[in-house]
């Protein structure tokens, strides 16, 4: 083989001297002449424009000695007051041992009081006995089970949506819903109050955000004009551009709930989708506990996409986004905490699906809950010196100083006083 | 795990393939010869770094094998254009989800491109992955039947259950994911006591006394100062990367890093460098670099430098090379950050990890991350180093003052199965699991060798891809292994490279040899 090869070769080279010879004179001439360019070209010094001082390797040498780095972290001093947490023995429930001394407890999010049930506790103790503690896969490989697939559908239908999907822990289910979706380039508005997890979700999808006052729809709608007035000088990016606002039924920071009829307004006025974060309204609002769509009565599909997490009224771990399979089948290979991370233990997602029989069969607990609510507000509205935020039927409230001392530390531990007694 | 001093007599083995056998064809694995393209890298003239030989492989792809896949993709492309085109003239029926009537109008929500690969390729195989199982993820499942009767775009459950199929797919490295025993019997009792949620964070309500007790555990175990705990491993490292570092700092970072890295290293807000994967003439180079001509416009000095890397890498099987990273870490004054995700309790002698594994000293790393999800059969992360470390992140994680704490229940897992490793539980249960992981990874990656699979990977690790190349393979394979009753996991694009999808084999200490046999076979 290595012989027909080689007469092969021989055989071109041939008719390549052939060809030589057969060629034109100018031909000839000009290759001749581009040739000696290149080789000219190639042997040539190169001049640079500017002087440029390149390092010689005992002046790196020295750089690499002489740089110091930044310790890795800043020392923190040792009476930080997050650094010294609470130790709570037992179970934390409406009484709380913290640091051995007995609370009741107001700081837990435990709203329907699910966290010592012992339905629950029943439920989770059958499902460790059949399945263990861990999954050891991610849902796409082998860390699917049988009570993640009853809870997406309980939770679907309980919310009256298509589709639901879990997470297993309740932070990364808006970080990772929010950037599936929303990609550089979109337009998300989201209120100043939004908690953290929202943050943290908008700075990984590289949108551009624009935020407006906490609960001002004047503001959202004048951004939104704003917006469209930008869009008529450049439709074609507009077309492709989606825009999104995100919104927490009941917000974190200041305990008042969203307007949510006006923001459906909103949304069909001027075409943008709404995110909605139910987190702490799941479980507490409305007349079944569906949230704050039933609490105002608004149809479910309006919304494109509620998320909450577990973490709160269902007393186990993990969080859901539901909605319309459209939307939410996208997340099962493009929401990174779905797709890259462990799936839900299996006792937690057996605690959340009894919990939610017990939602089911008690609706009245909710109207109890309410009920505690209001009453504790107006307790504690009188109290001089401090100020009481949040609504009268939400479970979250915020005791805020009327008037501040001077400097955020001495505000800090002023609270903290109060705090401890 | 001392290698038999026959190590030199056998050199045609660790060549990456046995040289009995001969080129045949076998299932359309083109083996080719291996001297002139596999990577063999024998440390000796590394100056004595390595306390053992350090053999990994990437077999290069044969090019007809690459040729190949390319024109099946390519075949599969047209394909999927073609439907596209009938579903758009509704000819054919197009069966995903649609808008709504009301928001028609609307900016459509996803692009026509990206999901492309969805519609088309994604779904012809879908059924390979997503497979529900209803039984502890052990040595053999129960996995639910499931049949589709238009081309896997919906799926229906049978109602039968399809018993003791053996689970090669599933991370249970030491086999601690068990309903019964000692773990289960524990974490029972602690359901019973403190419910099975926390509903606070972790510096508000939610420091419970297990929390702090598993905490010193985990200190002791990684023989470093102290140690913390998180509810979730992707948000270990998403929401701690950025505490440690920020504008003005350089990330180095492995070009094959976990998801829950790069979107820590980018949530940090600072600069991104990346190496070639485990290529430590490339970090230097990077580091080098780095130090000399500062911050890219400014030229101020860095900061900081953080270099991240894994222990074992899932993808490819690959072990971290720690003692050449170490020793350049401690040459350029810069910080490790080490995530053990899949070593911790896999690797080493009594199974801490990669460190132990090389023998190396764990007050070298700075930041020494894990999960519990894949050897303690567990759930969570942890990281674990210096006290100002943990102190600091303590009070500044993203993730201690805004996200829920672990449950309970799996933290009485984690303790127990600790216990169970370090052999404080009095037993031997956990050296035995750990050296059976290791007898098994060696035996596994053997026989496969000697059958003439191509395998990526060091030899050490109990990851091990299996070269598929073709796009039909993926689906044909996994289906094929389903049907003999094994369950292994295949992967394609856009986790690996195009040209490199691959089945991956977890091996697991409760894999007895007869199971390894019967998969083998």
């Amino acid at each position: 083989m290595a012989a027909a090869v080689g007469v092969g070769q021989q055989w071109v080279l041939v008719e390549m001297v052939q060809a030589f010879y057969e060629a034109p004179a100018y031909h000839l001439i000009l290759e001749g002449i581009l040739i000696l360019w290149i080789i000219r070209l190639l042997f040539s010094k190169t001049y640079k424009l500017q002087e440029r001082s390149d390092l010689t390797p005992k002046e790196k040498e020295e750089l690499i000695e002489e740089w110091q780095p930044e310790p890795l972290v800043p020392p923190v001093s040792k009476d930080h007051p997050a650094l010294n947490y609470n130790i709570v023995s037992g179970p934390p429930t409406h009484k709380i041992t913290v640091n051995d001394k007995e609370c009741i407890n107001f700081a837990s999010f435990n709203f329907l009081g699910l966290l010592d049930n012992e339905k629950v506790k029943n439920a989770a103790q059958a499902s460790l006995k059949k399945y263990g503690v861990g999954t050891c896969g991610p849902r796409g490989f082998y860390g699917t089970f049988d009570v993640h697939l009853e809870l997406e559908e309980r939770l679907a239908k309980f919310m009256r949506t298509e589709e639901a999907i879990i997470y297993s822990y309740g932070f990364a289910t808006i970080a990772s819903a929010i950037p599936a979706y929303s990609k550089r380039g979109d337009i998300v508005f989201v209120d100043e109050a939004a908690c953290f997890a929202i943050q943290k979700g908008l700075q990984a999808s590289r949108s551009n955000i624009k935020l407006f006052k906490h609960n001002d729809m004047v503001d959202l709608e004048r951004l939104l004009k704003e917006q469209e007035s930008e869009d008529q000088k450049n439709p074609r990016k507009a077309r492709v551009t989606r825009r999104f606002i995100v919104v927490e039924g009941l917000y974190m920071n200041t305990g008042d709930v969203c307007p949510l009829p006006e923001l459906i307004k909103l949304k069909y006025k001027y075409k943008v989708r709404i995110f909605l974060e139910e987190s702490l309204s799941f479980g507490v609002l409305g007349e079944h506990g569906r949230g704050i769509t039933e609490h105002f009565g608004i149809n479910i599909d309006d919304i494109d996409l509620i998320s909450a997490n577990m973490e709160n009224s269902l007393a186990s771990i993990g969080g859901f986004c539901c909605g319309r399979s459209f939307v939410i089948d996208h997340q099962r290979l493009s929401g990174q905490g779905y797709c890259f991370s462990a799936s839900l233990p299996p006792l937690l997602a057996a605690a959340a699906i009894e919990a939610l029989n017990i939602m089911e069969d008690n609706p009245d607990i909710f109207q109890t809950l309410q009920g505690k609510c209001k009453r504790i507000h107006r307790a504690l509205q009188g109290i001089s010196g401090l100020k009481l935020v949040g609504e009268s039927f939400s479970p979250a409230l915020h005791l805020q100083l009327e008037e501040s001392c001077g400097s955020r530390e001495n505000d800090v531990k002023l609270l903290k006083r109060v705090v401890d007694y | 795990m001392e290698r038999p001093a026959a190590e030199p007599g056998a050199q045609p083995r660790a060549n990456g393939c046995s040289g009995a056998a001969h080129g045949a064809l076998r299932n359309g694995y083109v083996r080719g010869l291996p001297a002139p393209d596999t990577q063999i890298h024998h440390i000796v003239h590394n100056g004595g770094l390595y306390k053992k030989p350090f053999n990994e492989a990437f077999e290069e792809t044969p090019m007809l094998v690459a040729v190949l896949t390319y024109v099946g993709y390519g075949v599969l492309t047209l394909f999927g254009y073609l439907r596209d085109f009938l579903r758009q003239w509704k000819i054919e029926k197009c069966q995903n989800a649609t808008e709504r009537e009301e928001q028609k109008d609307f900016v459509p929500l996803y692009q026509d491109f990206e999901n492309f690969y969805t519609r088309n390729l994604y779904m012809r195989i879908r059924d390979s992955w997503n497979r529900p199982i209803c039984s502890v993820p052990g040595a053999k499942v129960d996995m639910m039947e499931r049949v589709s009767h238009d081309y896997n775009w919906t799926f229906m459950y049978t109602g039968r259950v399809i018993k003791d199929i053996i689970n090669m797919g599933s991370y249970n490295y030491l086999g601690f994911a068990q309903n019964t025993g000692a773990c289960q019997e524990a974490a029972a009792k602690v359901l019973s006591q403190y419910g099975a949620g926390v509903c606070s964070t972790r510096q508000e309500m939610g420091n419970l006394d297990k929390h702090e007790e598993l905490e010193k555990l985990i200190a002791r175990f990684l023989g470093v100062e102290s140690a913390m705990a998180y509810g979730m491993g992707f948000a270990t490292n998403s929401m701690n990367i950025p505490a440690l570092v920020g504008k003005g700092c350089l990330i180095l970072s492995d070009e094959l890093n976990h998801a829950s890295l790069v979107l820590g290293a980018r949530l940090s807000g600072a600069t991104i460098r990346i190496f070639k994967h485990n290529n430590m003439q490339s970090l230097e180079k990077l580091l080098k670099d780095a130090i000399v001509h500062g911050q890219p416009r400014t030229r101020r000095p860095w900061k900081k430098i953080l270099i991240l890397v894994e222990g074992i890498y899932s993808m490819e099987g690959s072990i971290v090379r720690l003692p050449e990273v170490i020793a350049l870490k401690k040459k350029y004054k810069s910080y490790l950050y080490l995530d053990e995700a899949h070593s911790i309790g896999a690797l080493g002698p009594s199974g801490r990890g990669v460190v132990e594994y090389f023998g190396l000293n764990p007050e070298d790393v700075d930041v020494m991350m894990g999960t519990f999800t894949k050897s303690f059969g567990a759930a969570g992360g942890y990281i674990g180093g210096k006290k100002e470390l943990i102190d600091y992140l303590r009070t500044y994680s993203h993730s201690a003052v805004y996200a829920a704490s672990l449950s309970p229940p799996v933290v009485e897992q984690i303790i127990t199965s600790m216990k169970c490793i370090m052999g404080e539980d009095g037993s031997t249960f956990g050296k035995e699991c750990v050296q059976q992981l290791a007898e098994n990874t060696r035996y596994f990656r053997r026989r496969l060798k000697e059958m003439g699979f191509i395998i990526y990977g060091n030899e050490d690790s109990p990851v091990v891809p299996l070269m598929l190349y073709m796009p039909a393979k993926i689906g044909a394979f996994g289906r094929e292994m389903l049907k003999r009753n094994i369950g292994v996991v295949v992967v394609g694009f856009p986790a690996t490279p195009i040209i490199e999808s691959r089945a991956r084999f977890c091996l697991s200490a409760a894999h007895t040899k007869e199971i390894l046999d019967t998969s083998l076979c």
